[in-house]
């Protein structure tokens, strides 16, 4: 079943990449959206029905050389299984969205056929995604790594004329390089050590690392710090953090389904998976797992920041994506995977959602994207609305605090994100419990700034448009009304098995073996075993299931010092309710600003010139890159060209050919063509020597 | 079959052969003869080459097939193919016949053009099969006058200076190459090649004129050897002559310079500098390693400023060979593995670069860059293949681009990690230059008035690259014929390399006590 999940996408890419001019271009999406939404009913069955135990296939050989043997393998544990559901649900949801999205598109002559291209784009996006999740080693989980940049590469570069979206999909894949230089350095760095780059094996030597010091470069270092930090430079490049993250909000050039599907719940997310994939080795790691809580902080604030003064609709969601995965990474950090995963989850159906809502103004709007030019579209475009609102009150993290019913009451970034919060406190990372809630603030703020500024208040820019402004076919709603579900319950629903009780969590990531009678006593079969594995046991007979010591058991592995998810539950009220309340000021701000006195932005920015450009300009990290790297790189290359290859090189052998070559001419006498036959000459000479050498002193024996 | 490796090397020789013959005048109907002669003899010679394949036994790291006869003034003829050449013997049989229908539409004195490619596929095969040093030595300087007549006479406008650049390079390092030769058999007394990897060279410390030499006549006849196969690689900073002769030579002429004959300098080192002079190797190893951490760096800086499309994929390949050298004087079996497969990797990947460049210069007769953009707007088919092959130059994972990649860094890294660090920094470079490239030739708006009538690639082209793009791929995610291939004789070159140095390694240490 498995196996049908992974290859379903790239037989939909082959079909409609290559078959389309025979099947047609209709017949092509269909089968493409088809085969993604089989994809995601089995991932789905695949999800519920798991117990938690690991699970391997292999599928061939891959790359073998002496003591590496990579085989092309699906690892199925609930990291797995949570990132199957996530990536195929949205991408056949996005596929079904592009029907209408893609329907028309003026950047293509009349004629040009581009539909089948994209679907054929958009699947083999998903088969790559889905390979990065299921790699049993390192290796594989890189092709997926690379082949989603690709894939990615292609399809923000998808409107291939625009100059601004090829340069946007260059930037993009050559950033992500960055990252996957350190990534490949940190398998060099595994295999060099541990003599494997598979998992179970990686996981089995992950305390022994900590103990190792490993000679890199100039220095001599921590095993396990130093290729946990290698690896996590991957996964900066891959989800956009602090000194990576330049091309997460151009990468926006690509059509906007694109932008929900890679740029926010799935590609995006890919190194939070590969911190929590890599968790055994993250625990013994305590110097790299502070700085990916500092750098997610960090990361979480910047973007956020950055948001609050975009005018661009999709850029204030693409900043707003790279400040989501900046909690990510600080729970990933303080060492609660799952709650990372959780708030994955959870974030890929608001911000799916939040990007095709976006879509479908884009779309109503005729291709218009500067919010300064929409307003007053709520009536216009009344379902739209509706979306986006559930998906806002998700984003900021809207629910009944301090209520429990077995669970928290809220919307799904309500409950994600106020676990993240609640376990920085706990962690005692106080710079990262600081930054989130302030960026929590200013999420809220940028958030409602945008729904007011498109949907509130009164008609800007082209009247023309506004005129013809219409809601979008159903074929873009329905996808809408599926993403409401999840961005509304996704939190309350999956709250006990990612951010339950260690017991609860430990059984549902397979680290603390499930009872039989558990598993099969809820009635529902298919459900039973991922709810059994999301119960905690009544206690009474076997005593109290724990953690293991050791990696190796389970998706995650959590060392037996780290008591973050316990402790998380346990924090003073204030924490609980500061996200709420930074909610609450960002709103309030925003209401104040932009519904009641609209005058106010364009007054605040006059006033404060240096710091709004600052944010406006992305804190100039563009131009900074420009003049540090892109430009020098050029200047250097010119330089080693005209200077060293033709300048040194070239010069001081041709000076002394000037010196060499008329002496052989003069030697070879009154040939016709002169190089020709001083090569032939001196190359006769040289064997004549060599044979006369030879039969001299004796020849074969 | 005792003489099935023959076979295969002449069948292109009695090709020439008969062409030069049997075939007269120059019209139209005795072009189509000579092309269609030359397209049979080396689809027979690869059908030929393929029993090779098929026989080869992996698990036997000494040399098969083995051919010995005495020949003139008493040396000896000796063929023979072990894992590490018999594919190189199979790359090169496999490209000639693409070779050959690349230049399908050359107009000028076609049946020398084809003599000249024939000629040159006997003397590449003889060089990875030879098993005698004088054999070896004749067939690998005798390949470069067909290469340099095909620079030469089918070439750019600016061929004398590239020819020209091309001899004296070559040459050089051909002569210090030749004393070497002389040396090894004043002190075997043998040209037998086996032979020599059991001989034992010298390794005693002296000093020549005043310097310390250590690792004594092996170190020298390393460099003298090294001379020859690093302006063949090419390795920085003896690569100059490769940009040159590659966008002087013909679109066949280039994919054979940079499918094949590069990989003889890499084929080189395998045959000789590690297992006849492995002190040599162990003490001159990290110069080796250092050149190829600046190749890499370097080439790929000057790559990204090129205007030229073939100096640009020129340059790639010289910082492609820096991975190769990296990985062979990494001396493990990963590294060694990697350049292997590299090397024939590139062999495709290369090969079909510089055939795209091709297919766009016949149609517009230019290889500047800022001539062409836009081009994906009438030429789907081909943006597509140069994209495939675009991605598999920058080391792409499911190509087999990034297997050899891969494998030369992990073995380095094991040696030293300064050098696996900017190494590794070339996959960043190689992904900026090689999209840089693709975007301002194939994406964008075709505004040029003189691309709005450029056709897509035709069948014939089409043909071509079809094996290239399915080998490129099914190396890249199944390369176990390869690596099965190589791997026994990788581990049994590194077995006794590691002895060699272990035992020199004791001696000095007993020496200095």
């Amino acid at each position: 079943m498995e196996t049908i999940i992974l290859f379903a996408p790239l037989v939909g890419a082959l079909i409609a990449g290559f078959g389309w001019k025979i099947i047609g271009e209709t017949a092509a999406q269909w089968v493409t959206t088809s085969l993604l939404f089989l994809s995601a009913f089995l991932s789905w069955i695949v999800f519920l029905t798991f117990d938690g135990v690991t699970e391997s296939i292999q599928i061939l050989r891959w790359i073998e050389s002496g003591t590496l043997s990579t085989d092309w393998a699906i690892r199925m544990d609930r990291l797995t299984a949570t990132m199957l559901i996530v990536i195929t649900t949205v991408s056949a949801l996005v596929h079904l969205y592009s029907f209408g999205y893609m329907a028309h598109d003026d950047n293509f002559a009349d004629g040009v056929q581009y539909k089948a291209r994209f679907f054929a784009y958009l699947s083999f996006f998903t088969f790559a995604m889905l390979m990065l999740v299921t790699a049993d080693n390192l290796v594989q989980m890189f092709f997926g790594w690379e082949g989603v940049g690709v894939a990615s590469y292609l399809l923000i570069g998808f409107y291939y004329k625009k100059p601004s979206a090829n340069a946007a999909a260059i930037k993009a894949f050559v950033v992500n390089r960055v990252g996957d230089f350190g990534f490949a350095l940190g398998i060099f760095g595994l295999f060099y050590l541990t003599d494997s780059i598979k998992f179970d094996d990686i996981f089995a030597a992950a305390p022994e690392l900590a103990e190792t010091t490993i000679s890199f470069m100039w220095t001599d270092w921590n095993a396990a710090n130093l290729l946990a930090f290698l690896l996590f430079v991957g996964a900066m490049g891959k989800s956009a953090q602090l000194f990576l993250h330049t091309w997460l909000p151009d990468a926006m050039e690509g059509p906007t389904p694109v932008s929900a599907l890679i740029h926010a719940a799935t590609m995006v997310t890919a190194g939070v998976f590969l911190v929590c994939r890599m968790s055994p080795l993250m625990e013994y790691a305590p110097t790299a797992t502070a700085f990916i809580v500092f750098l997610g902080a960090t990361t979480a604030f910047f973007a956020a920041t950055v948001g609050l003064v975009q005018n661009d609709i999709k850029r204030v969601i693409a900043y707003s994506t790279c400040s989501q995965l900046g909690y990510m990474f600080v729970a990933a950090g303080v060492g609660v995977y799952s709650v990372a995963m959780f708030h994955l989850l959870t974030h890929a159906f608001f911000k799916a959602m939040l990007f095709l809502g976006a879509g479908s103004v884009i779309h109503g709007m005729h291709h218009e994207q500067d919010m300064r030019n929409y307003g007053g579209l709520k009536d216009k475009l009344p379902k739209t609305f509706w979306a986006m609102m559930i998906g806002t009150l998700a984003i900021t993290g809207v629910g009944i605090p301090l209520l429990y019913i077995g669970f928290p009451v809220g919307f799904a970034g309500f409950v994600s994100k106020d676990a993240i919060i609640e376990s920085a406190y706990a962690a005692h990372a106080g710079y990262a419990f600081w930054m989130l809630v302030a960026a929590a603030a200013m999420t809220s703020f940028y958030s409602w700034r945008l729904m007011f500024l498109t949907f509130y208040g009164t008609p800007r820019g082209d009247a023309h448009t506004h005129e013809h402004a219409h809601e979008s076919p159903n074929v873009m709603l329905v996808p809408l009304a599926v993403l409401a579900i999840g961005a509304i319950f996704s939190g309350m629903v999956f709250y006990k098995p990612y951010f339950g009780s260690d017991e609860s969590v430990g059984k549902f990531f397979g680290a603390i073996e499930v009872k039989e009678e558990h598993a099969q006593g809820y009635g529902i079969p298919f459900v039973a075993p991922a709810f059994a594995a999301g119960e905690e046991s009544d206690g009474d007979d076997h005593g109290k299931a724990a953690w293991p010591e050791t990696p190796g058991k389970g998706a995650i592995f959590k060392h037996p010092d780290n008591h973050v998810l316990h402790e998380a539950h346990l924090v003073p009220k204030w924490v609980k309710l500061s996200p709420f309340i930074a909610m609450l000021a960002g709103f309030a701000l925003a209401y104040q600003m932009y519904i009641r006195r609209p005058d106010w932005p364009a007054k605040l920015a006059e006033n404060q010139r240096p710091l709004y450009n600052f944010l406006l300009n992305k804190w100039y990290f563009d131009e900074l890159y420009d003049v540090v790297f892109v430009k020098p790189a050029v200047a250097i290359g010119n330089l080693l060209w005209k200077r060293g290859d033709q300048g040194t090189i070239d010069g001081g052998i041709n000076g002394v050919a000037m010196g060499i070559i008329p002496f052989f001419t003069k030697l070879a006498g009154r040939a016709q063509s002169g190089y020709l036959f001083t090569y032939a000459f001196a190359m006769v000479l040289g064997i004549a020597v060599l044979i006369t050498w030879v039969s001299l002193t004796g020849g074969y024996k | 079959m005792g003489n099935l490796l023959s076979l295969t090397t002449f069948i292109p020789l009695l090709g020439a052969a008969i062409l030069a013959i049997f075939l007269r005048g120059d019209d139209e109907a005795a072009q189509r003869n000579a092309k269609w002669v030359a397209l049979v003899v080396t689809g027979a010679t690869f059908l030929v080459s393929l029993f090779i394949w098929f026989g080869f036994d992996p698990s036997n790291t000494g040399f098969q097939f083995v051919e010995e006869r005495p020949w003139l003034l008493g040396l000896q003829y000796k063929m023979g193919v072990d894992g590490i050449s018999v594919l190189f013997v199979m790359l090169t049989t496999f490209l000639m016949p693409l070779v050959i229908a690349a230049c399908w539409d050359v107009k000028t004195r076609v049946k020398e053009y084809m003599i000249a490619f024939l000629i040159l596929e006997t003397l590449m095969l003889g060089v990875f099969m030879a098993l005698d040093l004088v054999l070896f030595y004749l067939f690998f300087e005798a390949g470069l006058i067909p290469m340099f007549l095909i620079i030469g006479i089918w070439g750019g406008k600016d061929r004398i200076y590239a020819s020209f650049k091309f001899f004296l390079y070559t040459f050089l390092g051909s002569v210090l190459m030749l004393v070497a030769m002389v040396a090894m058999f004043t002190d075997a007394g043998t040209t037998d090649i086996p032979a020599l990897m059991n001989h034992d060279f010298g390794s005693e410390t002296f000093s020549l004129l005043g310097i310390q030499i250590i690792g004594g006549a092996q170190t020298l006849m390393w460099i003298a050897f090294f001379a020859s196969f690093a302006v063949k690689m090419p390795m920085w900073p003896v690569h100059t002559w490769l940009p040159d002769a590659h966008v002087q030579a013909p679109t066949a002429g280039s994919v054979v310079l940079a499918a094949i004959l590069l990989k003889m300098g890499g084929y080189g080192f395998l045959r000789f500098s590690l297992p006849m002079f492995p002190v040599g190797s162990e003490v001159m190893g990290p110069l080796v390693l250092w050149l190829s951490a600046i190749a890499i760096v370097y080439t790929s800086l000057v790559a990204l400023v090129q205007q030229d499309m073939k100096k640009l994929i020129a340059y790639s390949s010289v910082a492609h060979m820096g991975y190769v050298t990296m990985g062979i004087f990494a001396v493990n079996q990963q590294g060694i593995d990697g350049a292997i497969f590299q090397m024939i990797s590139h062999g495709f990947i290369s090969g079909a670069l510089f055939l795209c460049v091709g297919v766009i210069y016949d149609r517009m007769h230019t290889r500047e860059i800022d001539a062409y953009g836009g081009l994906v707007n009438r030429m789907p088919a081909y943006a597509l293949i140069f994209m495939f092959f675009t991605m598999a130059n920058v080391g792409l994972p499911g190509t087999s681009g990034f297997i050899g990649e891969f494998l030369t860094l992990m073995g380095i890294f094991q040696v030293n990690t300064w050098i696996a660090v900017i190494a590794t920094t070339g996959v960043i470079l190689s992904a900026a230059y090689a999209l840089w490239l693709y975007r301002r030739v194939v994406m964008g708006d075709l505004i040029k008035e003189s691309l709005k009538t450029i056709s897509d690639m035709t069948t014939r082209e089409r043909a071509i690259f079809a094996p290239l793009v399915f080998m490129t791929l099914l190396l890249g995610v199944y390369p176990a014929p390869v690596l099965d291939t190589i791997g026994p004789s990788v581990q049994a070159l590194i077995g006794q390399y590691d002895i060699a140095t272990a035992a020199f390694e004791s001696a000095t240490q007993v020496a200095s006590n």
